[in-house]
């Protein structure tokens, strides 16, 4: 049972108030694109013990999505941040490094 | 045999009798006994039989970690399996049976099973999966079936009641002994929001009955004083009864309070479900004593010394005339020590260790009971109950060097900490050498959101078992939580304990320990599972070295108890096994609930009625009052039918059917899913949500659509009504309107964020009518309004608002029957009146209200599909024949790149066909079509089934649509479909649209 800050309304919002919408930054491949960049779009994911960014959607609350850098391991949340943006801010590397300083983005 | 002593038991309340009953037989305890003290004051040792070998079996320990006395408690719709004795309290007309037995506890035909001990070794099930194969089948599958389970399944419908509760609070403490009394008095102190937890009825845990003194009173005394205090803090709030039963991510805490388990005459709910959420968790749950593995080590009368002290301290009950004490450790002494000052007999005390010297060993020779030191039991001599022991030194192989009679046998292997709470989340655990347990490990603690720790384990949970140690565990414990919430604690003293100086215990896996095989098969270490160290060594010889797999294959530390006594004799066993060290091999995961809890518990108020929230349209009386029959479609309740009296639900559904097609029918159709799509690139989104071309649709008129989701499987469909330049209308199926718009949001906000397009849920704020049947429009007009209604004003798939009858209508022309159609929207607030004004209209055409199932089979006479009928998360729109509905022109929609994956592309994927059975009968729902042969697995072939079938009144015959192997290539060939009760029923591959393929009925 998570307890997730939804960036866009500001509250501290429980699990049972959010969905889970897995990895998150993906990016769509649509037609034209090879076999290989669509399968990996569609399904590969990352499932690290570590750092992760995720999508989360405050579904019971003011709708909107929102993305999440957390440890799936020890579920310590570095930040939570703006769906609209295809890659993670500078602001959450930041706060990631400053707690896994030999964490990098390409793990 | 066990009795109740004339005088003592400090829990109990020799005024007040309790009677109840035990397998029929009636007793008499009092007030303040568990069931398993009352049992024993009543002689009844004898208390379960065992999981596998049906042994006798009697009570063990006096606490939440007992596994043997596990009894059947109440009857009918109170009945409850699997509750331990000794949590149970005693109240009067309890009615208690003992479990897994046949035909009675004393005579027992399953104990056959303990003479073939040796066939059933451990992996014993796995072993009869693999060889010979047909023996699992025939022989052990109907054994196992048949032993399988403890106690029995409630039959009835559960009686009580259940509430769940939600508290938030700044620390929670977990276990009411003395830790947690200091614990929130400390936390209470710094004005902190605690909540403390307890789960039996009583305060201050063991050391009332280990004989501790705090701060020179009797503990006793200073826990009452300590309870007024915390009473009296307005930020603390304390429950008994409730056990913290889990720990969870971010501070989540599960706690189960039983508020009238002990006095069901009590009103109010029976089990109250507590979802905490804490800033810092105390784990305060104290420490379980282990057996000790000696040959005979599950005879009843061989019990936990710390149980054996407790009965006759708590409860004034004596399980024996006579106690051999065995130990490796002082603690036990205290049990010798309660039993002489209770002027029963201590024959000796065996102890393990080679020089027994400290204060408790010292005041037991002083009383004057034997002390056999570097000695052990070689074996427990009785069958039901013990009749005595044989000694022997505890570094040779077992010889006999003494027996002694004796009724009972006081065992302790040392103490384990509670580690469970500690664990749920992440905690890990140290191995310590000298107490020889698994204690929480602080550098390693579960950790919250920001990453630091939020569970502190306190007094003997954190492994600290003289009461001095515990006190100062727990003030240093409530210290650290203060200071993680940022909260100043007072520097408070420490209690003074008065302590007997302990000297060390000395670990001892078996007994004696060169024991050979003989002995070690009667060697208990997991009582519930019967495990043994024989079946333990066993598995090891067979290769299993990780605990997690030894567990499962052998069984130890499974079912209700997991493995609460039996954990650290078992994983010391496999490690002496591996010859590996006891921290090399680790524990087993530790999972909540810490005991079970009720099933009843976790459902809460969540059941009957108030199991879900239901939709109501605006029409939803008018329904119920007519005696519609309601089937749920997601959360709404949508008439299937309106049964006239003395109809059928099949007769009533066919003469909705033909009522409709003959003159007028009405649907309420509110519960379609309408969503509002708006903005400036509307059409460009409208374009990649479905299949066909949505941007080309003009305003007043109305497209059917395909919505795909990315892995270009079918989702949703319905018909899309452009309302201006800027805005569409979404209609979606009844119970993908949420997830429709989910899917809208989610590619708004998370891909196409810089698209300007807005969307709303409007569903519910509009009722929709159907009005369908060739005299529809003359209803409509009859009720008079300011639109053209007709053909050529408003033609088919167009849409238009106006006035009729009054009402502020939006009327689209759409038809999902085939018949002259009008879909009408109205205000919510306005349905109702609508409804009954079409009804009062209608009655010259025989308005028919119609439900689910006439709509059904309309739309299945016409071939159109449903998803979730024709549609299964597995099907393409390619697949249904929709080609016509997938734009070629567009470079990208949702799903287009996954249609183009190979698999999707394969011209053998099975096709949408309608299916005309060759005798009119009614195709079974989901048959397969036959094929021929067998496949790999000998399995028959297939090449097709059936997706939507009914009894067509309008056809007189049964239709149905199927998915069929290169289907539309075969019109006309006869294929076969399995029937549920065997044999086949023979149906024609037919075009889908079975009534009026030229829509002349609804081009009007």
């Amino acid at each position: 049972m998570l307890i997730l800050e939804c960036p866009c309304c500001g509250v501290m919002a429980d699990e049972t108030e959010l969905a889970p919408g897995g990895e998150a930054h993906l990016k769509r491949y649509g037609p034209g694109s090879s076999d290989e960049e669509f399968e990996g779009y569609l399904f590969h994911r990352m499932n690290p013990k570590g750092v992760h960014f995720e999508r989360w959607r405050h579904a019971n609350g003011c709708g909107k999505w929102f993305l999440a850098a957390r440890d799936t391991n020890t579920l310590e949340v570095f930040a939570t941040y703006s769906a609209q943006t295809p890659e993670p801010p500078q602001h959450v590397l930041d706060a990631i490094r400053a707690k896994r300083p030999d964490w990098s983005l390409d793990q | 045999m066990s009795t109740r002593l004339a005088s003592g038991g400090r829990l109990i309340d020799r005024s007040a009798a309790r009677e109840f009953s035990f397998n029929g037989k009636r007793l008499t305890g009092y007030a303040g006994d568990t069931l398993a003290s009352a049992l024993l004051a009543n002689g009844q040792t004898l208390m379960g039989r065992s999981f596998k070998y049906h042994r006798p079996r009697g009570v063990v320990a006096s606490g939440a970690e007992e596994p043997n006395a596990l009894m059947g408690i109440g009857k009918d719709g109170t009945f409850e399996p699997n509750q331990r004795a000794t949590t149970t309290e005693l109240f009067n007309g309890l009615e208690a049976e003992s479990q897994n037995h046949w035909p009675s506890l004393d005579f027992d035909v399953g104990v056959v099973n303990n003479s073939l001990a040796k066939f059933f070794p451990a992996g014993f099930y796995y072993k009869t999966f693999m060889f010979p194969r047909p023996a699992w089948k025939h022989v052990f599958e109907p054994i196992v079936r048949q032993s399988a389970g403890l106690g029995k399944a409630p039959k009835d419908r559960d009686a009580d009641r259940y509430e769940h509760f939600y508290a938030f609070v700044d620390v929670m403490i977990a276990g009411g002994g003395i830790a947690g009394l200091q614990a929130a008095l400390t936390a209470g102190a710094t004005g902190a929001r605690v909540l403390l937890v307890e789960q039996t009825a009583h305060w201050g845990g063991r050391a009332p009955v280990d004989g501790v003194e705090i701060d020179g009173k009797p503990a006793d005394e200073w826990i009452n004083d300590a309870l007024q205090a915390l009473e009296g803090m307005e930020n603390v709030s304390v429950r008994s009864r409730t056990m913290a039963s889990g720990v969870y991510d971010h501070g989540y805490v599960l706690a189960y309070e039983r508020l009238t388990d002990h006095a069901p005459e009590m009103d109010g709910p029976r089990h109250r479900l507590w979802r905490i959420r804490a800033r810092q968790v105390i784990t305060a749950t104290g420490a379980i004593e282990r057996p000790l593995s000696f040959a005979g080590n599950d005879i009843p009368g061989v019990m936990l010394a710390s149980a054996v002290r407790d009965y006759v301290v708590n409860w004034g009950v004596s399980v024996g005339d006579r106690t051999v004490v065995v130990t490796n450790n002082d603690d036990a002494y205290r049990t010798a020590l309660a039993l002489h000052g209770a002027g029963l007999s201590v024959p000796a005390i065996v102890d393990a260790r080679a020089t027994v010297t400290g204060d408790l060993p010292e005041q037991a020779r002083a009383a004057g009971i034997r002390v056999l030191s570097g000695a052990g039991i070689a074996m427990v001599k009785g069958k039901k109950s013990v009749t005595g022991v044989s000694i022997c030194t505890q570094a040779g192989e077992g010889a006999s060097t003494d027996e002694i009679a004796c009724e009972a046998v006081a065992m302790s292997g040392g103490w384990s900490p509670v580690v469970h709470l500690w664990s749920h989340c992440g905690g890990k655990l140290i191995w310590d050498e000298d107490q020889a347990h698994f204690r929480p490990d602080p550098s390693r603690a579960p950790t919250g959101h920001d990453g630091k720790p939020f569970v502190i384990a306190g007094g003997a949970a954190f492994g600290e078992l003289s009461s001095a140690a515990t006190l100062a565990s727990a003030n240093h414990a409530a210290a650290t939580a203060a200071e993680a919430l940022g909260l100043s604690a007072p520097a408070g003293d420490t209690p003074a304990t008065n302590d007997p100086a302990e000297t060390a215990m000395e670990p001892v896996w078996i007994m004696p320990q060169g024991a050979g095989h003989a002995k070690r098969m009667k060697m208990w270490l997991d009582y519930q599972n019967d495990v043994k160290v024989s079946d333990v060594q066993l598995a090891a010889r067979e290769g299993y070295e990780s605990v997690e797999h030894t567990k499962r294959y052998t069984t130890l530390g499974m079912a209700t108890d997991q493995g609460k006594l039996s954990n650290i004799n078992g994983l010391a066993t496999l490690a002496g096994a591996l010859n590996d060290a006891i921290p090399n091999v680790g524990t087993t995961t530790f999972r909540p609930p810490y005991t079970p809890i009720s099933l009843g518990s976790i459902a809460g108020e969540a059941r009957g009625e108030v199991f879900q929230p239901l939709r109501r349209t605006p029409m939803q009386d008018w329904h119920e009052d007519r005696g519609a029959y309601l089937e749920p479609v997601g959360h709404w309740r949508r008439p299937y039918c309106y049964p006239a009296a003395g109809e059928s639900h099949e007769q009533a559904v066919h003469r909705e059917v033909l009522a409709t097609r003959n003159s007028l029918g009405l649907l309420d159709a509110s519960t379609l899913g309408k969503i509002l799509v708006k903005g400036p690139d509307a059409g460009q989104f409208m374009d990649m949500l479905y299949t066909n071309m949505m941007s080309s649709l003009k305003p007043g008129r109305c497209r059917y659509g395909l919505m795909c989701n990315e892995n270009g499987f079918l989702m949703d469909d319905g018909v899309v009504a452009r309302i201006d330049e800027e805005t569409f209308l979404v209609h979606t199926t009844s119970g993908g309107a949420e997830h429709v718009h989910g899917h809208m949001e989610d590619w708004l906000q998370c891909e196409w964020w810089d698209w300007k397009v807005h969307t709303v849920n409007l569903t519910e704020q509009f009722a929709q009518v159907a009005v369908v049947g060739p005299n529809s429009r003359k209803v409509l007009e009859k009720l008079g309004s300011d639109i053209d209604l007709s053909k050529e004003a408003l033609p088919f798939m167009a849409w238009t608002e106006g006035k009729i009858g009054g009402f502020d209508a939006r009327v689209f022309r759409i038809s999902f029957s085939g018949e002259l159609s009008f879909e009408i929207a109205v205000p919510a607030s306005q349905g109702r009146a609508f409804w009954d004004s079409l009804h009062d209209a209608g009655g010259e055409f025989d308005a028919t209200p119609y439900g689910t199932e006439a709509l059904h089979i309309m739309r299945a006479e016409k071939g159109f599909i449903m998803i979730g009928d024709e549609t299964d998360g597995t099907v393409i729109p390619q697949d249904l024949g929709l080609t016509w509905a997938i734009s070629k022109k567009k470079e990208d929609y949702l799903g287009k790149r996954a249609q183009a994956r190979s698999h999707m592309t394969d011209p053998t994927r099975w096709k949408l066909v309608g299916l005309e059975t060759v005798d009119g009968s009614v195709l079974p729902d989901g048959a397969y079509a036959v094929a021929g042969g067998t496949n790999a697995n000998g399995q028959g072939n297939v090449q097709g089934r059936v997706t939507s079938t009914y009894h067509s009144p309008t056809l007189g015959r049964g239709i149905a649509m199927g998915l069929v192997l290169n289907g539309p290539d075969r019109m006309g060939e006869v294929i076969e479909f399995n029937k549920v009760d065997g044999g086949t029923v023979a149906a024609k591959i037919v075009d889908p649209v079975f009534f009026d393929p030229e829509g002349e009925k609804q081009n009007v």
